[in-house]
């Protein structure tokens, strides 16, 4: 069975209310290996037609995980020893394409709370951070190392420590790299921009009235 | 840091304030809307308590789910009448402009907002959706963005944004016969990678490019993203100011001159400082088409196709994949590659000038009788011009389908899909794996004429041995 919107009860949804920080995330990994993986595959455009992000959870790595009769095919995410997973593991420009949230959101319904990768695609980062999901670096032998042991220890404890910017496994702690301005958003519990922006409308105003295109 | 660009100069002029994570808080000129990526944000900004801040500089259109054959109401598809009415109820609840298909205004977002003089320069644009990079062309700042992203513009009129570094690309020389704005910005996708521009936004420029209408330039900046910069533009000139001189939303007279003056402050300097400077000679450029699953995976029509091992060792395994996907040999070109499906349309390339380029190649010819191919106008804006000037019926004599605007086969969210693993010679932006609605479909793209010529033969042709019957306009 599949934790489809386990994230959304979790508290980690930016709807549900004020941002929550996010010093580090701990969990068991899941290893998708491959570069350029696009926002195509994380969710296939014909589950976007719907109002809500409600049940996109069992839809992530559809057409990757399913044959068109709905039978499993192999892939991490249809393991049982992945099934619990909350940090993806994940290689070179992950996350291309489309600005759809639908794909983190997707993710996160799934059950993932943090992704560790060679690099990810701007508009997902930034839709992923906008959920308090992180997003970090590491060079490709750090990455595949990382992705190795955990396809070695499926329940080996993964943390990914957000504020001191590491990735520890096993008995090993490597570097990786958070963006500033996420690290500070999530640390800080300050990556719920609408709250923050809301109270300069005086300045939006101003800058507004600044503008020679702005009646 | 970049300094005296136009980036440096707009983002500048929009800065409301340094936010505590860093990021500086952006004022948005203009937000536009589509029926996918809003409805979670209305939803979300209701939970709050909160209203639009700033109706009267949004705009919503409808385009991706749309059909463009039968496009009476309640739409065939339920899924597609859902989210069409949840988008009529929640721009009428709050007061946003609606280009609705009963206005004759509908289209692409990306097409409507540059016809109506929406997009303009020195403007900050957002979207919930990637392609809105295509309005860069106008020497505006345009980001896609994300559905939560979406809620901040909405409630509070602004983006939270790092900035980024600029890199300027010089295209050169002057483009040949067959050669077009989309095999410009396929070559530099080629050259920089799916993920060379992130970190980036482009500054594109060079005398192939100030050469473009602005149709040309759209097809070059909407692509942006595909190379990862999340914005791409060029800076205004006399081309970008006829285009807009007279559109719905521009000013007249004193009006004009004195956002005219503005448009022209925020050109890049002479002496602007660039973090980075890439040439790319467009003398050398052959018409471009695809042979793999990324919009990096490249070739000249005329060229051989890579061997994965000759490609950067990120690329390689991609690379083995996706010529199994698409059941293509190293060393073998392009040319004569089978399609069964011609897709003249999308974001990059289904405005007026690209329609009649299409329509040069077909006139007077027929479709192949294996191929369907289909025309999707951008907007019905440019199908009601289409019509008038007789290149609708140019694509219908050959036997093509001649449809209402709308994304369409782009990303398969209509009945307008892929089939099995039927192949499509497109001039779409995206090849990915299962993008036009079938996991197994293959899809290549291409300039507009390129589609043309490939409906015509059934496969992948070089479009500059094709005959042509006017000349062909200018991309």
């Amino acid at each position: 069975m599949t934790r489809d919107d386990a994230g959304a009860d979790s508290g980690t949804s930016p709807d549900e209310g004020p941002a929550d920080v996010v010093e580090h995330v701990s969990g068991t990994g899941v290893p998708v290996r491959g570069n350029d993986v696009d926002t195509d595959q994380i969710i296939p455009a014909r589950f976007l037609k719907v109002v809500t992000f409600d049940g996109l959870g069992q839809f992530a790595f559809f057409d990757q995980r399913f044959t068109d009769d709905d039978e499993e095919k192999a892939h991490p995410m249809n393991e049982d020893q992945f099934r619990d997973a909350n940090v993806m593991v994940v290689n070179a420009n992950f996350g291309c394409g489309s600005s759809r949230e639908h794909a983190p959101q997707a993710l996160m319904r799934w059950g993932i709370d943090a992704l560790v990768g060679e690099s990810f695609a701007e508009i997902f980062a930034g839709n992923c951070l906008a959920l308090g999901i992180p997003t970090v670096t590491a060079d490709q032998e750090t990455v595949e190392a990382i992705q190795d042991w955990v396809d070695a220890h499926p329940d080996g404890d993964l943390d990914v420590d957000v504020a001191n910017e590491t990735v520890t496994y096993g008995d090993r702690t490597v570097d990786v790299t958070v963006d500033d301005a996420q690290r500070k958003a999530l640390v800080d519990g300050v990556w719920d921009t609408t709250a923050l922006m809301a109270s300069n409308a005086d300045a939006t105003q101003a800058t507004a009235d600044s503008l020679p295109y702005v009646d | 840091m970049s300094e005296a660009t136009l980036y440096d100069k707009v983002w500048e002029r929009h800065r409301v304030d340094t936010l505590p994570t860093g990021q500086d808080q952006l004022f948005v000129g203009l937000h536009l809307v589509h029926e996918v990526t809003s409805p979670q944000a209305f939803g979300m900004l209701g939970e709050r308590d909160m209203t639009v801040a700033y109706p009267e500089l949004t705009h919503a259109t409808v385009d991706h789910i749309v059909p463009t054959a039968d496009q009476s109401r309640p739409f065939s598809d339920d899924a597609a009448e859902t989210m069409m009415r949840k988008l009529e109820e929640n721009v009428e609840q709050a007061g946003i402009e609606f280009s609705h298909p009963d206005t004759g205004d509908q289209g692409i977002v990306h097409v409507v907002g540059p016809e109506q003089g929406l997009t303009q320069p020195g403007k900050t644009i957002v979207c919930g959706d990637s392609h809105t990079s295509t309005h860069g062309a106008f020497g505006a700042l345009a980001f896609g963005i994300g559905t939560s992203q979406i809620r901040d513009v909405l409630a509070t009129g602004c983006i939270a944004m790092e900035k980024k570094d600029v890199r300027r690309i010089d295209v050169t020389g002057e483009l040949g016969d067959g050669v077009e704005a989309k095999d410009v910005v396929l070559q530099i996708i080629r050259k920089l990678g799916t993920d060379g521009g992130v970190g980036y936004v482009y500054e594109y420029g060079g005398p192939a490019i100030e050469a473009l209408g602005m149709e040309g330039r759209m097809s070059i900046c909407n692509m942006s993203v595909e190379g990862g910069a999340r914005a791409g533009y060029v800076n205004p000139d006399e081309t970008t100011y006829e285009y807009l001189e007279g559109r719905d939303r521009v000013p007249e007279g004193e009006g004009f001159e004195e956002l005219k003056s503005y448009w022209e402050s925020i050109r890049s300097d002479d002496d602007a400082d660039y973090d980075d400077v890439v040439e790319i000679d467009g003398d050398a450029l052959a018409p471009m088409v695809t042979w793999g699953t990324t919009p990096g995976q490249g070739v000249g029509v005329d060229e051989p196709i890579p061997e994965p091992e000759a490609l950067p060792a990120d690329k390689q395994d991609t690379a083995r994949n996706a010529q199994e996907h698409m059941r293509v040999e190293p060393g073998d070109t392009m040319e004569g590659y089978q399609v069964d499906v011609a897709f003249l349309g999308s974001c990059t390339n289904a405005r007026l000038p690209d329609l009649r380029r299409g329509a040069a190649v077909v006139a007077g010819k027929e479709v192949h009788d294996d191929v369907r191919a289909l025309v999707v106008p951008g907007s019905q804006r440019v199908q009601k011009a289409a019509e008038a000037e007789g290149i609708a019926d140019t694509f219908r004599d050959a036997g093509f389908e001649w449809r209402n605007a709308g994304c369409s086969m782009c990303l398969g969210m209509n009945e307008d899909q892929l089939e099995g693993d039927e192949a499509c010679a497109s001039s779409s932006n995206r090849n990915f794996v299962g993008r036009m609605g079938s996991k197994d479909g293959r899809t290549v793209l291409m300039n507009p004429q390129m589609v043309a010529a490939a409906a015509i033969h059934g496969e992948v042709t070089d479009v500059r041995n094709v005959e042509t019957t006017e000349e062909v306009t200018e991309a």
